[in-house]
């Protein structure tokens, strides 16, 4: 019944992450790099669940289960970290705080 | 079914460069939103439904919906749009943009011109995901749990100490 080979699911998760990654290396707003961390992320799973239906075992959608609690207790703590930028520099810019001075 | 899978993908790599070049935050994460539905699809129609409601679920219901909070409690305005609009000129990026598109091209080429096995039919259901993630898998379930703990108490203990600290640097500047 399905006919999709496993190198076109493969293609479609490389090119999210790379659009993922692209998107964190050339933005500067706090929230837009999180939102390019969820991207990557969900590309990573994308092709763990791709392995896993293309040798019809569970192990690929239990991987995917695992990323996308680290990815839920990332984007937490990330944005708390994000309100606490904001009050701290008054804006989202990451240049802001390239010094860490403690 | 194989059109349905690469009609969807379309739409998730057109949603994903449309959130890369929007400058706006909403408007963003609206097509963030739209990239993992048809991501969720994509799942659904490779034979995993259970993971696909998952991503509906967490993803564009709770992680997305954190977002838009956050975004509506820094109230956000138009000067960053403005600073944003700056990086994305052409002459910045053109060049790498042409140079990781030869690669990508090659990497293409080399999986479609190999030749590949195709999907089987069957369904993983909740079924088989739950037997094998509290088997096998069972530590891995903990050390999740675990995870889940540690990023509740952080985020609480972050946003805790922001809202005291916000009060008493301002009193200090």
């Amino acid at each position: 019944m399905m006919s999709i080979p496993m190198e076109h699911g493969l293609i479609l998760a490389g090119v999210l992450f790379a659009f993922g990654l692209a998107g964190v290396l050339m933005r500067r707003n706090v929230i837009f790099i999180l939102m390019f961390i969820e991207v990557m992320l969900n590309a990573a799973g994308l092709a763990f669940v791709v392995a896993g239906s293309k040798w019809n075992q569970a192990d690929g959608q239990v991987m995917f289960i695992f990323i996308l609690t680290m990815a839920a207790a990332e984007v937490s703590v990330g944005l708390a970290l994000v309100l606490k930028f904001y009050h701290k520099f008054r804006t989202l810019d990451a240049d802001a705080a390239s010094r860490m001075r403690g | 079914m194989e059109t349905l899978f690469y009609i969807s993908s379309f739409v998730a790599v057109i949603a994903t460069f449309l959130v890369m070049v929007k400058t706006n935050v909403v408007h963003a994460l609206l097509y963030l939103v739209v990239s993992l539905l048809a991501v969720a699809l994509v799942f659904f129609v490779l034979g995993a439904p259970f993971i696909a409601a998952l991503e509906i679920i967490i993803y564009a219901g709770a992680i997305m919906v954190l977002f838009v909070f956050v975004v509506m409690m820094l109230n956000l305005g138009s000067a960053d749009t403005q600073r944003e609009s700056e990086w994305l000129t052409a002459e910045t990026w053109a060049g790498p943009v042409i140079l990781a598109a030869v690669l990508l091209g090659e990497v293409i080429f080399i999986l479609v011109h190999k030749p590949g096995a195709a999907f089987q039919a069957e369904m993983l259901g909740p079924r088989q995901v739950g037997i094998s993630l509290l088997g096998p898998y069972l530590l891995g379930a903990e050390l999740a749990s675990i995870l889940l703990l540690a990023g509740l108490a952080g985020a609480y203990h972050i946003g805790r100490h922001s809202g005291e600290k916000g009060g008493g640097g301002r009193k200090r500047s």
